[in-house]
């Protein structure tokens, strides 16, 4: 009489994780409003929207990011990418003369050529790093780490050039964060991601072809090099959304990927990159509502996915496999 | 008298070559004449001519209570991590393991965030030895999660450390937030040694005296890296060993990280190319590791003071750079054969 | 037929692939064979595009395996390597069904469903369709891919050692299935052997490699001989006809 769990089809857990996602949603709009619906939902909306809008390029550039790289432990932001992304805003603001305190400048235009750099960077990374044969994982994750140390001392540095005095005031205004998510992007964000969600779509069968590994994805008629290249640019348009809304987190994806694969009920595409962003929801938003509105421990959200994200990590790692 | 190091899978034992210690006098003129440069450059008006001639006021006071402090503490805190460094890769027998790829770093700086939260006033010298306990414990965790490793990648090692680090960092950075202490922080774990003057870094010379201690116990060190069966045979106590080197590595962490904050990667690339050059006997690198350790240091401290002049990029911030690329470097060129 | 012109492979200093050159005519089973490091498998790779040659050309029914539309190609050649392992959870069923990719992209016709079940019978995995790969024996998951393979229906199939991870019954089912594909459906099986008597009795053509050339090439009958063993493996091979196969004895 027992729950046979594994006989539960993808398309209800979809269903029934799309609902839970919903009614977090719902608490993160309702709760502690204090009536005041004019100003609350806007407010509210906005944030919502970004968070929403998080998950979904976190959760989304993870999984191909993973598929195209045949493991689940890497993803973008272990790989340093959105320090990279972080390094090319700050590169931009100080060759560019631009006082950031001041806000000068349309920053829709900004973000789409930081946009445009980080697309471009984020392939000479992979290229650097994936040149060839199959390497150790291990290597890459390594290496990975490194490359995001680096880049974050780079930008600390960059941003002392912009202003040594004032650069921890820098480091708050330029950046986002989860205390300050720059709603001021979302509309540019919303199409970025649109766009990206287009071309990923119109590859969404190749996706399970790529996951089973380089050689007989090859033998299946994959242009292996081209995919995975223009999936690339995908990621890196996604990372630099992401970055750019709510600043860097590195463990996230790794926690929203895994989690999709022991759940989704199925390796497919189709359902594991819904279930990501469901989960990516989930996690996000009922996370804030959580910490912020029943345990009142302000905005420490990204400290404690930061958190649990490296302690899965180290599981992940010290397990049987591989 | 042993000569080569433990092979682990990937990692290969480079034989010693016999380099002569006469050569040390190249690096360590070179540190003579960066210390000398050092001392002479600064936000203060300072010229050696004033100093000479007594025309300048000041001059001797600055000299005593800032430049040579903190052209001391450099040159100690460099030659003390990069000796840390070497105990590390010796014991834990892999090339990238060092105190800031381990927890070791930022356990010590849990342990100064806990003690300036539960009892600020305490005197330096009761901080430095309760970030030590931090760090050990926080060291001792990190060896814990490699024996449960199945497969020793050599890659992993480091991985697993700088992971542990960043979550202990992130349990940190929580408290700290809950505090309001998260500036504080900052400037705990960015190198920095701006604020060094005399009476504020004496701390360092204890881990220079740690130092001097290893090199005399390096063969012990060295046997202890050949894995226990090796080492009982030879009638030592590994886990005694291994107990000591630890706590020493813990002790120099502590001390750098109370005086003057984190300085990322100095222990793994200083006894990497240390070991290229001359192979991996420790007793010889020893020496070799602590100049080349601090002569790092105090050139990427120069650095930091001379680019952004009269401002300063902290020490913490340039070795995150170019020890960054070092690392890097060293990984990938490895790579090429096959690792 | 599989035109190999002037194909070479070379690591910095090291030449794994010299100057081969080679015709293999459609139909029938072609065993490749030599000593380790001959470079066997990395010649296998360059033909199915695997791998990129560091000089020459191979031209598959006239098709240029590096310039032609790979999934073209990925019609008419199918290549099965060893070190299979997924980290994903498939059935075997699923594995076969992307046998089926380069002819229907993703959108499976009732065709498509036709050949899975076609080459999940040939295999004699219809008891374990339904069951995920990971709880299979290497043995088992070997046919699996094999399954796959043959389901993508090529005419030429290559595969590179395929007998490794079986038992004795599924490595001799595994070759008299290969010449049944090749004398039943027309196919051209170009196979990678260690095991020379399995060569010996199953191939119609054998390629024997060394140093990174063709040493010789032709019949089982020309090629298993001791002089010739002798040169290709530095070993004393007697050659004894035991109902009418030739088999080779090293031991």
């Amino acid at each position: 009489m027992a729950l046979d769990l594994k006989a539960v089809s993808p398309k209800t857990r979809l269903a029934l994780l799309g609902t839970a996602a919903l009614a977090v949603v719902a608490c993160f709009m309702l709760i502690g409003a204090g009536g005041n619906w004019n100003f609350v939902l806007p407010f509210r909306g906005a944030k919502l929207a970004a968070m929403v809008l998080v998950a979904y390029a976190i959760a989304v550039s993870s999984v191909l990011f993973q598929s195209i790289t045949h493991n689940r432990i890497l993803t973008p932001s272990i790989m340093g990418f959105d320090a990279l992304y972080l390094l090319i805003q700050a590169v931009i603001v100080f060759s560019l003369g631009i006082d950031p305190l001041l806000d000068t400048g349309n920053p829709n235009l900004r973000f789409a050529f930081e946009v445009i750099m980080m697309t471009g960077f984020a392939c000479l990374l992979f290229k650097a790093l994936f040149n060839g044969a199959a390497h150790s994982l291990h290597l890459m994750l390594l290496a990975g780490i490194v490359f995001g140390l680096l880049f974050r001392s780079l930008s600390s540095f960059v941003m002392r050039l912009i202003d040594p005095n004032e650069f921890m005031v820098l480091q708050d205004r330029m950046f986002a964060s989860f205390n300050a998510i720059q709603t001021g992007l979302l509309w540019v964000s919303a199409i970025a991601i649109g766009l990206a969600s287009v071309v990923a779509w119109r590859l969404r069968h190749q996706y399970d072809v790529l996951s089973l590994g380089r050689e007989i994805a090859v033998n299946l008629g994959i242009d292996y090099r081209r995919t995975v290249m223009l999936t690339l640019a995908l990621i890196a348009v996604m990372v630099s959304v992401s970055t750019a809304l709510v600043g860097p987190v590195t463990f996230f994806g790794l926690l929203v990927s895994n989690l999709a694969y022991v759940t989704a009920g199925s390796d497919k595409h189709k359902y594991l990159l819904p279930m990501a962003v469901l989960w990516g929801v989930v996690f996000l938003v009922g996370g804030q509502v959580l910490l912020e509105r029943v345990l009142e421990l302000n905005a420490t959200v990204s400290v404690v996915i930061e958190f649990v994200g490296g302690i899965l990590f180290l599981f992940l790692i010290t397990r049987k496999k591989h | 008298m042993i000569s080569t190091r433990q092979a682990e899978e990937g990692a290969s034992a480079r034989p010693a070559r016999n380099i002569s210690h006469a050569w040390l006098a190249l690096p360590l003129f070179l540190t003579a004449a960066l210390v000398v440069f050092s001392v002479g450059i600064g936000a203060a008006d300072f010229s050696f001519a004033g100093l000479l001639a007594g025309t300048q006021s000041d001059a001797w006071q600055l000299l005593v209570v800032s430049r040579l402090p903190r052209t001391l503490a450099l040159l100690l805190a460099g030659m003390s991590l990069a000796v840390a460094g070497l105990i590390m890769q010796m014991l834990v027998r892999n090339r990238f393991v060092e105190p800031s790829t381990a927890g070791t770093i930022e356990s010590a700086t849990l342990g100064v965030l806990v003690l300036a939260l539960l009892a600020p006033d305490t005197p330096v010298f009761g901080k430095m030895l309760v970030a030590a306990g931090f760090a050990l414990a926080g060291t001792f965790l990190f060896l814990a999660l490699l024996r449960r490793i199945p497969l020793r990648s050599p890659y992993l090692v480091p991985l697993v450390g700088l992971i542990l680090g960043g979550v202990v960092q992130a349990v940190t950075t929580f408290f700290a937030y809950r505090h309001d202490m998260l500036q504080t922080l900052h400037a705990w774990t960015v190198g920095d040694f701006s604020g060094v003057l005399r009476g504020r870094y004496e701390l360092l010379w204890i881990g220079g005296a740690l130092a001097l201690v290893a090199w005399f116990a390096a063969d012990r060190f060295t046997v202890a890296g050949m894995g226990q069966q090796f080492t009982t045979n030879l009638g030592l106590n590994y886990k005694r060993l291994t107990l000591w080197g630890l706590m020493i590595v813990s002790a120099i962490s502590a001390v750098v990280v109370v005086t003057a904050g984190s300085i990322p990667f100095l222990g793994l690339i200083v006894p990497n190319v240390v070991s290229i050059l001359f192979g991996d006997n420790m007793r010889r690198s020893v020496p070799w590791v602590a100049v080349l350790g601090g002569l790092f240091v105090l050139a990427c401290d120069i650095i930091g003071r001379l680019v952004v002049a009269p401002y300063e990029i902290p020490i913490g911030t340039v070795v995150g750079i170019i020890g960054g690329a070092l690392f890097l470097f060293l990984l990938l060129r490895g790579r090429s054969r096959g690792a | 037929m599989i035109e190999i012109s002037n194909i070479s492979k070379r690591y910095g200093e090291t030449v794994v692939v010299d100057d081969v050159t080679l015709t293999l005519p459609a139909g029938g089973v072609t065993a490749i064979i030599g000593p380790n490091g001959a470079g066997k498998s990395t010649v296998l790779s360059m033909i199915s595009r695997l791998l990129p040659m560091s000089a020459g050309r191979v031209l598959v029914d006239g098709i240029d395996v590096l310039k032609g539309d790979s999934k073209e190609l990925a019609r008419r050649l199918a290549i099965l390597r060893q070190d299979n392992h997924l980290p994903m959870r498939l059935t075997v069923r699923d594995l076969v069904a992307f046998g089926r990719y380069p002819h229907s992209g993703g959108r499976p016709t009732v065709d498509d469903a036709l050949h899975v079940e076609r080459a999940l019978g040939y295999l004699s995995l219809e008891p374990l369709a339904d069951r995920f790969l990971d709880q299979l024996s290497g043995g088992q998951r070997q046919r699996a891919f094999v399954a796959m393979v043959l389901c993508q229906d090529t005419d030429y199939v290559l595969l590179d050692e395929p007998l490794n991870n079986l038992d004795m019954r599924h490595a001799v089912d595994m070759m008299k299935l290969l010449r049944r594909a090749a004398i039943e459906l027309g196919k051209t099986v170009i196979l990678v052997l260690h095991d020379i008597n399995f060569a010996s009795c199953y191939a119609d053509r054998i390629v024997a490699m060394r140093d990174g050339k063709v040493a010789y090439h032709g019949t089982p009958l020309e090629l298993i001989q001791p002089a010739v063993l002798h040169d290709l493996y530095q070993l004393d091979i007697r050659v004894r006809e035991i109902d009418g196969q030739r088999i080779c004895v090293y031991y």
